[in-house]
């Protein structure tokens, strides 16, 4: 990171107002943001979705999306230009010479009918930077730079021909090409792995400070933006809520809502013990796979006690929801059984009695699908305590009103809504009412928190933590963040490839010795010290870290210690 | 210089004077490319062309009139859901509405609309039209009027009872197959396949080639012709449904194949399945008006317009237009259809985005 | 590129089969016909000797599916049988009038594709312009006409009023080709302005749904001009999807000739197949139905093969 030293200014905002088009009508989705950057600076936007982060990139281009308008009060000022005035054509001849964008998903960002070295030097060509050679022989040269396998012959490839992360470094050294002024990256590394992500970060941080670019960097994740910026600015619900150093803000945070989020990740739930308690869930031995195809879980044996909560945690792949699958009794294993109590559950749901079914209840990740947008929230919580417990009529909505209540959700508001009138979070806890209507032992939460922002899942994991010593529940908790791990599991069980690689009280799972792979797992989260990157690197060096690393990692390894990695 | 030339005109320029005084952009590029349009063609063609599109637009005119007071009159007598969405129709789609409307009177009321019984012979052969005979008479001295309104009955009905029965099948079948996956969705999947692969006219000729041209033999054979395209899209939107984890939820709770079709799929897949249903009918509906129209559809005496216009045909070469009636009978009833489901599909693809 | 290949192999094995089960259908449906083959085409003169005499002629008295295996092998070399009721063979009646179709046919479609396929795409770029509005409105009443409709109206002013062109389109071996474009210009037209408007409407779903794609997107925020986002980067990617909708109204085009014959008179074997339709001529009617849907099956799996061939993510495999 460059030190800040008063620079001129690049980009000047002043009472940004962009409106977006809904239903018929023009509302306000930025309302009135200033913004001001210097040369060689990176400044991090953070906040919550609908904060209006991305609008505000594209603006910074002055472009506005599809069904957005930047309204005439804004003013967009890129080294003296004034954006919003000027001709269409001469904010053309900006992008991507001088201001150039790096999107969320580098996938779906590159045209599948062209090599990605040809979309690469499209830019150079266009504004007759370079010739075609020289741009080639640039594009593999910051391939080099930005550590891509194979540079020399990474760019001849069609784009779903390259893996997702290394995707997403080609869109940065695309970025590059014309050695812009500014870039703007929109939550570059949210899609990928942790581990993936690591590699994706550290390269843009070195090709920005090697070229000594400014940047806008779009996130919502506190620990990557620290890592990142040299200025955060903090944005809620289209409006600026404060604007600091990256160390002033991490340190001493001015605004309540600035300290909430950097608060974020403080809630732990108090270790519990096996002492005193009976096996509930026992997965022995299991085999799995999908028809006809490839094994996907190998010999996976943990168990599940009453009244914990058992994390399983690995990368996308591991396997995790697959054994939730298992367990509930989607998919029958090859091989293996699973225990409920120290007795076999029939392998196939369909086999199983209503008692059984009862006792193991899902909860969703995205509760756009959990819920069907049809049916009223009366019904989607009093179906299953119908169904099970038989109850009607009045004892019926006495029912869901306590269940409603014990969700925190006030019943006479919420009986008769449908699922499309709630927030993410509240429909979340309705998928949590829903499966306690069914008065279960055992709930398998899948990834619950993954599509929620950082306040909102902090209210979810607090109530699912009251609810579980309310009701003795044991949680099956599959997530991919070891935040949530720390936050709220007692026993952690680590998957990779289909297989479990380490598995124990969480307690000693965060301290070493443990599995090369933990151990790369652990070291890959960004942590809330912006110093944490550089002396990750320079600790292990960047072949220990990332998709490579991880690639080389076997789960027979034996464990290790840190300084051994 | 004709007062009629003078006339119009006048009318196009002072009613784009006033739509770009009042800033209607899209209103007044109309009416001005009219005006324009009217100026060469009156130039090139004479008065007699010039009449030609001032009488198109006239109709048209009208017609924008008619759908406009048609929609403010429906959004008067809807509940206050549904007088939302109207509100948000174009004027093609009151078009169609008010065209669907007038038709349904035609066939429900047709014995007291028309004047005539629809096998009545009351003229000579091709009499022209007068004080009894509005349209004037068809080649047996039929009034055609009445055959027309009754063909409404016949021909609608006709369709309508095939597309009904075609939907029936169609969507029974593919919620099943979206539902219960596995074998059957292939097996299913692969008759419709081999169905649509036979062109719709061919394989009903084939079939009335054989049983002979009965209105049971039409319903049936239209019936399987176009139940599988219905069956395609009820699995495709059924299929979207089925992999919702609520739907896994529900089935992991242990409900029985039916609830789940009909609480939790069915709901969700109602929009496009309206629509379905319209263009279906238009399919239909123009493939029984192409049999009746080659002689093997709805028999003679039974009023019907396909028939019709066969019956008339050799009016044309007189320059008469009579056997074009029943034949824009047959696309204004599509035409509006289409019109309501264009506006339809527009709405819930908007809606996704 | 063995992918593909592998690809485009299964796809026209599939083809095949369909093919065969659809002679299988139309060879049986005969079979499926109320009382006697034999007596529905005497009708009245249906006396016993006269019966027997027909069933021996046509070999009705073998087995089905001998029966089935013998017209089969007669079909793979062009040889459909007898007419019943014209005792000449059906090769000889239809061939030349398949020819005629198929020129008319493809008069059409040569009109026809270019201009529906350039006017789909302008229209996706002016999406929800007046024009585009008014496009869509003329698009939707020519898909809602009969072709008879169009054809009666076609023939009412081209041909009885201004006289251009002849209503009736007989054709007779002494013409030059240009008096046969000239005879067969109207019936042309009354296919053009049907398929034309299938093809504009599914063009332009087909273009709107690329430009909605994120790497249009991006290719405007590098910079790129208007006109070669759309050339450089829509256009390699619109093939698959035109190309599909090419196919399938050419399918659709089978259809609306028939139709479109009958009201022009025109020597083609749609007429034929109303003809035999109408006489029971039961061999005419499975030749000519046998060889549309092997026409159909032939265009869609031109569509679905196109829809593999133009795909990037195939035609380069990881």
């Amino acid at each position: 990171m460059t030190d800040k030293t008063k620079k001129d200014i690049l980009l000047k905002i002043r009472n940004l107002k962009i409106q977006g088009y809904t239903e018929e009508n023009w509302i306000d989705i930025i309302k009135g943001v200033d913004l001001t950057l210097h040369r060689g600076e990176v400044m991090g936007l953070i906040g919550e979705s609908g904060a209006g982060k991305s609008t505000i990139g594209a603006a910074a281009m002055g472009y506005a999306r599809d069904g957005t308008r930047i309204t005439e009060e804004s003013s967009i000022e890129f080294d003296g230009m004034e954006l919003t005035t000027a001709t269409e054509g001469e904010r053309r001849a900006l992008r991507g010479k001088r201001i150039a964008y790096v999107a969320q998903s580098a996938a779906a960002s590159f045209n599948p009918a062209h090599k990605i070295i040809d979309q690469h030097t499209e830019g150079p060509l266009h504004y007759r930077l370079k010739k075609r050679m020289e741009a080639q022989e640039d594009a593999i040269d910051l391939y080099n730079r930005l550590r891509l396998p194979n540079p020399e012959e990474i760019g001849f490839r069609y784009p779903h021909q390259v893996s997702g992360g290394q995707l997403q470094r080609a869109m940065t050294a695309m970025a590059m090409s014309c050695r812009p002024d500014l870039i703007i990256f929109d939550e570059p590394t949210t899609a990928l792995d942790v581990t993936t992500q690591i590699e994706v970060l550290a390269a843009i941080r070195d090709i920005v400070d090697q070229f000594n670019t400014a940047a806008l960097y779009i996130t919502h994740d506190l620990a990557v933006v620290a890592q990142m910026a040299d200025t955060i600015k903090v944005l809620l619900k289209g409006e600026e809520v404060e604007e600091a150093s990256t160390k002033e803000m991490l340190s001493n945070p001015k605004e309540e809502y600035t300290k909430s989020l950097w608060a974020v990740r403080s809630f732990e739930s108090p270790q519990r013990k096996r002492e005193g308690r009976q096996p509930l869930i026992q997965v022995k031995n299991v085999d799995a796979a999908y028809s006809a195809g490839p094994k996907i879980l190998d010999d996976v044996s943990f168990d599940i006690y009453e009244g914990m909560t058992v994390a399983v945690v690995g990368e996308s792949g591991s396997g995790k929801s697959t054994t939730a699958r298992v367990i509930t009794g989607l998919l029958p294993p090859q091989k293996g059984e699973v225990l409920f109590k120290g007795e076999p559950f029939p392998a196939d749901y369909k086999d199983r009695n209503k008692e059984q079914l009862r006792q193991c209840q899902m909860i969703y990740q995205s509760a756009d699908t959990a819920l069907n947008p049809k049916v009223k929230i009366s019904e989607i919580i009093g179906r299953p305590a119908k169904f099970y417990s038989g109850l009607s009529g009045v004892a019926l909505k006495n029912r869901v009103d306590q269940l409603l209540d014990l969700i925190e959700l006030e019943p006479s508001q919420y009986y008769n809504r449908y699922p499309s009138e709630l927030s993410g979070g509240q429909k979340q806890r309705i998928g949590i009412a829903r499966a306690l209507a069914a008065e279960p032992s055992f709930i398998v939460c899948d990834e619950v928190t993954s599509a929620l922002d950082q306040l909102v899942a902090e209210g979810i994991l607090r109530l699912l933590d009251r609810l579980q010593n309310e009701l003795n529940l044991a949680y099956m908790f599959i997530t991919h963040d070891l935040a949530t791990v720390r936050s709220i599991a007692d026993e952690v069980v680590v998957m990779q490839n289909g297989r479990v690689v380490e598995q124990g009280p969480k307690g000693e799972m965060f301290t070493p010795p443990h599995h090369p792979y933990t151990d790369l797992l652990l070291s890959s989260v960004p942590e809330m010290d912006p110093d944490w990157l550089t002396t990750l690197l320079e600790e292990r060096g960047l072949e220990n870290l990332g998709e490579a690393a991880s690639n080389k990692i076997n789960p027979g390894d034996k464990k290790i210690m840190p300084q051994d990695a | 210089m004709s007062i009629f030339v003078i006339g119009y005109y006048s009318l196009l320029l002072i009613a784009s004077c006033l739509a770009a005084f009042y800033n209607q952009r899209s209103a007044f590029l109309m009416i001005f490319s009219l005006t324009l349009v009217s100026f060469i063609v009156g130039i090139v063609g004479g008065t007699y062309w010039l009449q030609f599109i001032a009488v198109l637009t006239g109709v048209i005119a009208l017609a924008a009139m008619v759908s406009y007071a048609f929609r403010e009159f429906l959004i008067l007598i809807a509940s206050t859901e549904m007088a939302k969405e109207l509100r948000t129709a174009p004027l093609t789609a009151a078009f169609g509405m008010f065209v669907i409307f007038t038709y349904a009177v035609a066939g429900i009321f047709a014995p007291w609309i028309a004047p005539h019984g629809e096998a009545e012979i009351i003229s000579s052969a091709f009499a022209p039209a007068d004080a009894n005979m509005l349209l004037g008479a068809d080649q047996l001295g039929r009034d055609m009027f009445s055959r027309l309104v009754y063909g409404t009955r016949n021909s609608v009905g006709l369709a309508l009872t095939a597309t009904t029965l075609a939907f029936l099948m169609g969507s029974f079948l593919g919620l099943l197959a979206a539902a219960k996956g596995g074998w059957i969705d292939n097996l299913l999947g692969r008759i419709a396949d081999v169905i649509m692969s036979i062109p719709s006219l061919i394989f009903a000729l084939l079939m009335l080639s054989i049983f002979g041209p009965s209105m049971p033999v039409i319903i049936i054979a239209v019936s399987i012709i176009y139940a599988p395209r219905v069956f395609r899209l009820t699995r495709a939107v059924a299929g979207d449904v089925v992999v919702m984890d609520y739907i896994e939820a529900a089935k992991l709770r242990g409900e029985g194949m039916w609830y789940l079709i009909r609480r939790e799929i069915l709901p969700n897949s109602t929009a496009p399945l309206i629509a379905e249903f319209g263009l279906e009918f238009c399919f239909v509906f123009l493939l029984v008006a192409g049999l009746s129209f080659l002689g093997l559809g709805i028999q003679p005496p039974t009023a019907d317009w396909g028939s019709m216009v066969r019956e008339n045909a050799t009016l044309i070469s007189f320059g008469e237009i009579t056997p074009l009636i029943p034949a824009a009978a047959i696309a204004l009833l599509t035409v509006g259809v289409n019109f309501v489901v264009d506006w339809m599909l527009h709405r819930s693809s908007g809606l996704k985005e | 590129m063995g992918d593909i290949l592998g690809l485009v192999g299964k796809r026209l094995g599939m083809g095949l089969v369909i093919l065969l089960i659809i002679s299988i259908i139309i060879f049986f449906m005969v079979e499926l016909l109320p009382g006697d083959i034999a007596e529905a085409v005497l009708g009245q003169g249906a006396t016993e000797e006269n019966v027997r005499n027909l069933r021996e002629q046509m070999g009705l008295n073998d087995p089905a599916l001998f029966r089935y295996f013998e017209w089969l092998k007669g079909v793979v070399m062009f040889d459909f049988g007898r007419s019943i009721v014209t005792q000449e063979p059906v090769m000889s009646v239809i061939g030349e009038r398949f020819r005629n179709t198929l020129f008319l046919a493809t008069y059409a479609a040569v009109i026809a594709v270019p201009f529906a396929i350039i006017l789909g795409v302008i229209v996706a770029l002016l999406r929800n312009s007046i024009f585009d509005r008014v496009a869509n409105v003329l698009t939707l009443t020519s898909i809602s006409s009969p072709e008879f409709f169009l054809g009666y109206i076609l023939i009412l002013f081209f041909s009885i009023k201004w006289g251009m062109f002849p209503a009736i389109a007989s054709l007779n071996d002494s013409m030059s080709f240009f008096e046969l474009l000239n005879r067969t210009f109207l019936p042309a037209l009354t296919l053009v302005l049907v398929v034309t408007a299938h093809m504009m409407r599914m063009t332009r779903a087909a273009i709107i749904n690329l430009l909605a794609s994120p790497y249009i997107e991006m290719a405007k925020l590098k910079g790129t001009p208007p006109w070669k986002v759309i050339v450089r980067h829509a256009l390699p990617n619109a093939w698959a999807p035109i190309i599909n909708v090419v196919a399938l109204n050419l399918a659709y085009l089978i259809t609306g000739v028939v139709l479109v014959e009958v009201v022009f008179v025109y020597p083609g074997i749609g007429q034929a197949l109303v003809d035999a339709v109408s006489k029971r001529d039961f061999p005419v009617v499975q030749a000519c139905c046998l060889i549309f849907a092997a026409t159909f099956i032939l265009l869609n799996l031109a569509a679905d093969v196109g829809a593999i061939l133009t795909n990037p993510r195939l035609r380069h495999p990881k």
